[in-house]
């Protein structure tokens, strides 16, 4: 009776060895206790802390986003105005926030890379003035670089009665640089969509360009067809929209310019402060990727008769990455992070817009929340993204 | 969610660990000091001097403070703060009382959790301009950069004042203050906006303070005043009561130069002052000489006035709305019984 004896023995196992010695079963024990604990600890912690905001009669909630900020932002890239709520002058600074971390990620890793490069170069003085670079922006505290590219700023720069003006249309002083814009027109939105669909079709391009050559070994000269292209839609569309030429042309006015585009001082001292110090890590990290590939490598793509370009696009760039992008990413991440060292040189970001909320509502932790909120969903953002990358450039091992 | 909640708890306890015990005098007391919170970086009003000895109108008041309590000027510890951290030192526990020229406000009075005690100088907000603009009236101010502290009543105050005349502004915003009169100075902005007297301060340590002027209008309220913790009454009526003591003595004609005289004196009004007559310092947990201290140590309002920030000074301020009311001003102290 081979089920009966089946139950026998499982009974038999289930009496000899006791819940708590049965590792299974001991972990799910654990786990729930754990579970428990952490539950326990946060609700004490959460009604302590609404007690006692309650006891000195604190405000809490998030109510005060509805509210009228009333202070002025000194850069916004959406319309803002004292009028307007918490929550929009939050956005306003967030929006600021992630302006000045994407442009700074992207000019140091273009900045970084090439100083890497350089760092490696056989010509002594490149490379030495390269090595020279990155000890002495690796070594000064970033918060003091930022002040000293402010300082710079306003104490070489003009005022703007007196200010520089090099070329038509653009002028150069302490308020920072004004140039001249094209004037706002409704052809400029459908230019932004023929950016897009060059996008598109370059996508499309490149992948048919890639099969064609897997098939007949013919290649395609794709980088000059998509400069064309990028180029050549929005430009089409422009001239079909009429072609719009009214500039909007800065003019001094009272104390300050007045129309075109205004590039402050606070924004230029933070993001010049921010990559180059950074990109003085990423050369490192870009040099040491490079080393990391034996010189075998390099040797044996020129044997096959690689020319230079592809040797380094082929062989060289796709195993240094594997070395370079996890390092990378940190990189970026301090980058961002960096940047809410605006406060101190009065460039408006997420934490000088939260910073000053706080103190109008009072409402701390939830303002340091949302800061705390805001940097991890871009953290996470740029690593999500750098992993995706990282993967895709990853060595296939076969 | 559950993440974000256990983050804003932790943040919680961090912030409130401080300010879970009994009344502030007991703490105080225990300690052995009293914790205030300061300027740090205004001349006249909180900033060590060359010696690095602490000076100001509110260096002083906490200093009274230190005095009603231990009899002793010296026992207080002075914590600079900006204008952002301030609010949440105290708060916190940090610091037992904040001295650093806060505007008391409805909106602070109630939703922070705090209490403003007497006020120890009556300001208004104003403008400071370099002569070179040739501007004569805030209301020319149209399309100016405006250099302004974070986290201020001024920054609401300026954008009020701008919104109501029609007027754009673009302000330039920076924390420390001593950066923020450098950027200033160095012609990053057309004005630098505070209450008159932070603006004496600044023209005063300006590299050529000639070259600077205060615009007329003065655009706003702002009465300076002591802070500390909603909820501790007692602590609260000390602090009142040290600012009130340095105001009445010098409504009675006392000094820190007459004052042993004084104590000779027949005016039940003075006996009960300076604690002849006892009875006050006992209502206030404190030593029945508290007042008698505080005008030998620190002198009165009048005296500690025009030593910080007086016509003789580099502020040269005068007294103004901050004379005595029956001078014409707004300071006044209600009886000592």
């Amino acid at each position: 009776m081979p089920p009966e004896q089946d139950k026998i023995s499982r009974d038999a196992s289930s009496t000899t060895v006791p819940f708590y010695n049965d590792p299974k079963k001991r972990s799910i024990l654990f786990q729930i206790a754990t579970l428990l604990m952490v539950g326990l600890l946060a609700f004490y912690l959460i009604s302590n802390t609404l007690t006692n905001l309650d006891k000195q009669s604190i405000a809490t909630g998030l109510g005060f986003l509805q509210k009228e900020s009333a202070f002025e932002i000194g850069e916004s890239p959406i319309p803002y105005s004292a009028a307007d709520t918490y929550g929009r002058a939050l956005v306003v600074g967030f929006l600021n926030t992630l302006i000045v971390s994407f442009i700074g990620i992207i000019i140091t890793i273009i900045l970084g890379t090439l100083i890497g490069i350089a760092r490696l170069s056989s010509n002594w003085l490149i490379s030495k003035l390269a090595a020279v670079y990155i000890e002495v922006f690796q070594d000064i505290p970033v918060l003091l670089q930022l002040f000293f590219w402010y300082a710079f700023f306003y104490n070489i720069l003009p005022s703007p009665r007196q200010a520089l003006n090099p070329i038509m249309g653009v002028f150069l002083s302490n308020r920072g640089l004004v140039f001249t814009v094209p004037e706002a027109h409704s052809v400029h939105k459908y230019m932004a969509i023929a950016l897009v669909v060059a996008g598109v079709v370059i996508y499309f391009l490149r992948r048919w360009s890639r099969q064609r050559q897997a098939r007949t070994g013919q290649s395609f000269p794709v980088f000059r067809v998509s400069l064309a292209l990028v180029i050549g839609l929005p430009l089409l569309t422009w001239a079909v929209g009429g072609a719009p030429t009214a500039m909007n042309v800065p003019a001094l006015k009272g104390f300050n310019f007045v129309g075109g585009t205004n590039i402050s001082p606070e924004f230029t001292a933070l993001l010049l402060g921010l990559i180059l110090y950074t990109a003085a890590y990423v050369a490192e990290v870009v040099r040491a990727g490079i080393q990391s590939v034996s010189k075998g490598q390099t040797e044996a793509a020129m044997s096959l008769g690689l020319k230079p370009g592809l040797v380094l696009n082929l062989v060289i760039l796709p195993q240094a990455l594997r070395v370079i992008i996890p390092p990378l990413t940190s990189q970026m991440l301090n980058l961002t992070k960096n940047s809410s060292l605006a406060v101190a040189i009065g460039y408006p970001d997420f934490v000088s817009v939260a910073g000053t909320t706080i103190n109008q509502t009072g409402q701390a932790i939830e303002g340091v929340a949302l800061m705390m909120v805001v940097y991890l969903t871009l953290s996470l953002l740029t690593s999500a993204f750098m992993n995706w990358y990282n993967k895709k450039t990853a060595l296939v091992e076969r | 969610m559950k993440r974000l909640s256990f983050v804003f708890a932790m943040i919680a306890v961090f912030a409130l660990i401080g300010s879970a015990s009994a009344g502030t005098l007991d703490d105080v007391k225990a300690k052995g000091f009293v914790q205030a919170g300061v300027n740090g970086d205004l001349f006249g009003f909180g900033k060590p001097d060359e010696k690095g000895v602490w000076r100001g109108l509110d260096v002083d008041t906490a200093r009274a403070i230190a005095v009603a309590v231990f009899n002793d000027p010296d026992k207080v510890k002075f914590t600079p703060l900006t204008a952002k951290t301030r609010f949440t030192a105290l708060q916190s526990g940090e610091i037992d009382v904040l001295t650093r020229n806060c505007t008391q406000t409805l909106g602070r009075d109630t939703a922070l959790g705090l209490d403003f005690c007497q006020v120890n100088y009556y300001d208004g907000q104003g403008f400071l301009v370099t002569k070179k603009l040739g501007v004569k009236s805030a209301k020319e101010l149209e399309g100016a950069s405006v250099c302004v502290l974070p986290g201020t009543t001024t920054e609401l105050n300026v954008a009020d004042y701008f919104r109501a005349n029609g007027m754009k502004m673009k302000p330039v915003v920076i924390e420390n203050t001593a950066e923020l009169a450098k950027a200033f100075f160095a012609g990053r902005c057309d004005c630098l906006t505070s209450d008159a007297s932070q603006l004496a301060g600044t023209r005063a340590v300006a590299p050529n303070p000639k070259d600077y002027m205060i615009l007329p209008e003065i655009i706003s309220k702002e009465p300076l005043a002591p802070v500390v913790r909603h909820g501790d009454n007692q602590w609260k009526d000390i602090v009142n009561y040290s600012v009130l003591a340095m105001i009445n003595a010098e409504e009675l004609g006392i000094t820190s130069k007459n004052i042993d005289d004084m104590l000779k004196s027949k005016d039940p009004k003075i006996m009960r002052f300076l604690g002849v007559t006892e009875g006050n310092g006992k209502a206030l947990g404190l030593d029945e000489k508290f007042a008698y201290n505080i005008i030998k140590k620190i002198g009165n309002y009048g005296e500690v006035f025009e030593r910080n920030v007086g016509v003789n000074t580099p502020l040269g301020i005068e007294r103004g709305l901050n004379a005595l009311w029956t001078d014409g001003g707004l300071m006044y102290s209600p009886p000592f019984k």
